[in-house]
């Protein structure tokens, strides 16, 4: 105890930085791989894809990032073990944080695909087995943990393939697809606002005071898509046929009105990346801070203070508008054969998968659910060529992350132990 | 991770375009054959061998087009179409543009002298056979659009009645080819018997680039039919 009141200040600014570190990270790298398929698509310039980012990725995080965050927080670690002795805790969620960072860092340098959620989530239970004991770890909901990183990507792809099929046969594969498009278009953006916002109210906005039974938020949740529709039928509306685009079926043409859906669905996912990643860096702050503010008590009820979320927001956009903006530049100039209606089967599909997560609090990969997304879509016969080896590169990436951040953190552990007491 | 990370890595190079710059290259390659003839019948043989090193540099370069295209159809790329059948009409094209290199080479080679009776059918058949050709291009410069609307009923359409047009065009030739081996039959027993070979050898490798600009079609018409 003692230790935590003399140190006590330490502890928060160590968690600050460490936490803003690691949302720099996220901002500077991750977000790029989010926005990826839009500015691949060609709807959206880098200038735009960064400000849809900046506001959406801020917003996601503040409004939806809560529910991960506890996860993060108290999910994985079982805190009780550790009530006698709460410094523990503290230099173990330092620990993983930091390890999470350097080994981000590493990976970075050496361009090996890693993900974020996986280095915190390798370093939280490496530190908790090692640190405190196997007890230590939830492992139930570990487990529940990683097997969303298999269903994420499974499911988003089935959502894409499915949606790209609608696609398929609701416009692209009839006499007239251009005027298909534009009377379909907006019912996908029904669809986008429809999600996001009932994921939103139904888990995401009790930190902020709003609370709803189950029938409002289907009600806001129908209100916020139907406002989408009327907003996209407008714009949709204002897209004249283009006969110098034309070629035998006005596909330059659909592919405009598709555009206008992928700046739709390119905010869904800015909005769900911000949901569930910022986690990754406040949640161990969350977690020294309420032990600090608490004065030792391990397991106080403490509700998630603001000012954690807007640190991991601004370190979000902080990563982005320093780093990220040469990241997204080159994604999106090497991703030169996606189509916004390719882009939008896949956004949506890993968005609303995203989002999902978020609200059910399981920290899953961004990119990796993304990823999975864009195969649904070449399933569907959708894409030119898809570069399968990407997929063992994901796996080979798990097998070496999660080991990776669990013995860095057990270091960093330890080293912090050794300093403070 | 590296600038990009793994999103992009994960979008291959397509085989679309270079598929279509290929075609496009043995097109070029195969339209040479009209001047190529008609400086034949004009007996202008300096003419003749330009033509022939146009031929020869354009198959080159078709080649050239046709291994990096392979190099880069690794075993992990997937694809809407399976990468056996792509590479069997890359390999298709490919023989059609050699043939017109082996027509123009013996033509040269031998100072080959056509008999004038069928000079004016000659012309027409060679016209038909590069029509074969363009048709075949014109079903490959289709191949991104079938990507695009992801291989859907309207666009498949389009691109059959395409490859039957061309079948269409091939038996043109079969007929051309008949007619002027019967004007040949007429006339050669007052001709070098070796020549006459050749003559005959010469006819047949010319439908042989129509004969191969329809394969090409009905490898692609195999690769939508998935």
């Amino acid at each position: 105890m003692d230790i935590i009141v003399s140190y006590g200040a330490v502890f928060l600014i160590l968690a600050g930085v460490f936490g803003l570190f690691m949302a720099w990270g996220i901002g500077a790298n991750d977000v790029a791989n989010a926005m990826a398929t839009s500015v691949g698509s060609r709807a959206l310039t880098i200038k735009q894809a960064i400000l849809i980012a900046a506001v959406f990725e801020f917003a996601g995080a503040f409004l939806a990032g809560g529910q991960v965050t506890r996860t993060i927080r108290k999910g994985i670690v079982d805190a009780d073990l550790l009530v006698a002795s709460p410094e523990l805790l503290i230099y173990g969620m330092l620990a993983a944080l930091l390890a999470a960072g350097v080994w981000l860092l590493i990976a970075s340098r050496n361009g090996w695909p890693v993900s974020t959620t996986h280095s915190i989530v390798g370093a939280l239970v490496g530190f908790a087995m090692v640190g405190v004991g196997m007890d230590a770890v939830k492992w139930g909901k570990v487990g529940y943990i990683i097997a969303s990183w298999v269903v994420s990507p499974l499911l988003a792809g089935l959502l894409s393939y499915g949606l790209f099929r609608s696609v398929q046969s609701l416009i692209l594969n009839t006499d007239d697809p251009f005027n298909n498009a534009k009377k379909y278009v907006p019912y996908y953006m029904f669809l986008v606002g429809f999600i996001i916002a009932l994921v939103t109210f139904l888990k995401g906005l009790k930190h902020i005071g709003l609370e709803n039974n189950t029938f409002e938020t289907f009600v806001y949740a129908l209100i916020a898509g139907g406002v989408m529709m009327l907003a996209g039928k407008y714009f949709v509306g204002r897209i004249k046929l283009d006969p110098s685009a034309d070629k035998d079926f006005h596909y330059a043409n659909v592919e405009r009105v598709f555009s206008v859906l992928m700046i739709v669905t390119a905010c869904a996912m800015a909005f769900a990346h911000g949901s569930n990643d910022v986690a990754n860096a406040i949640g161990p702050v969350a977690a020294v801070v309420s032990i600090v503010s608490s004065g030792g008590e391990v397991a106080a009820k403490s509700a998630l203070p603001y000012w954690i979320l807007l640190l991991g927001g601004a370190g979000i956009v902080l990563g982005l508008a320093t780093y990220g903006r040469r990241v997204i530049a080159t994604v999106g100039n090497s991703i030169t054969e996606l189509t916004p209606s390719r882009g939008f089967a896949a956004t949506l599909a890993a968005a609303s998968t995203v989002v999902l997560a978020s609200g059910t609090g399981l920290p899953i990969s961004t990119t990796h659910t993304l990823v999975g997304a864009v195969l649904g879509v070449g399933l569907a016969r959708g894409m030119e060529a898809l570069n399968l080896t990407v997929v063992r590169n994901i796996f080979m990436s798990w097998i070496v992350t999660l080991p990776a951040g669990g013995l860095l953190s057990i270091l960093f552990f330890f080293t912090l132990k050794g300093i403070f007491s | 991770m590296a600038a990009g990370g793994y999103m992009t890595g994960i979008f291959g190079s397509s085989p679309v375009k270079p598929m279509q710059q290929h075609m496009a290259r043995v097109l070029a390659c195969v339209s040479e054959l009209i001047p190529l003839f008609e400086a034949v019948f004009r007996e202008d043989w300096d003419s003749v061998a330009a033509s022939q090193q146009k031929i020869s540099t354009l198959e080159k370069e078709a080649d050239v087009l046709k291994k990096e295209l392979r190099m880069q159809l690794p075993k992990g790329l997937f694809m809407p179409v399976s990468r056996q059948d792509l590479l069997e009409v890359l390999t298709m094209q490919d023989k059609i543009a050699n043939r017109a290199k082996d027509i123009a080479g013996v033509i040269v080679g031998r100072h080959m002298v056509f008999p004038a009776i069928i000079h004016d059918n000659y012309k027409k058949y060679v016209r038909r056979c590069v029509d074969a050709c363009e048709q075949a291009n014109r079903a490959i410069n289709e191949l991104d659009e079938l990507v695009g609307t992801g291989f859907s009923g309207q666009e498949i359409k389009l691109v059959v009645e395409m490859i039957q047009k061309l079948d269409a065009i091939e038996s043109d030739t079969d007929s051309w080819q008949a007619d002027i081996r019967l004007q040949l039959f007429a006339v050669e027993k007052e001709l070098p018997p070796v020549d006459v070979m050749f003559l005959y050898e010469i006819i047949e490798w010319t439908g042989d680039v129509a004969d191969r600009a329809q394969r090409v079609g009905s490898r692609l018409q195999l690769m939508l039919a998935r």
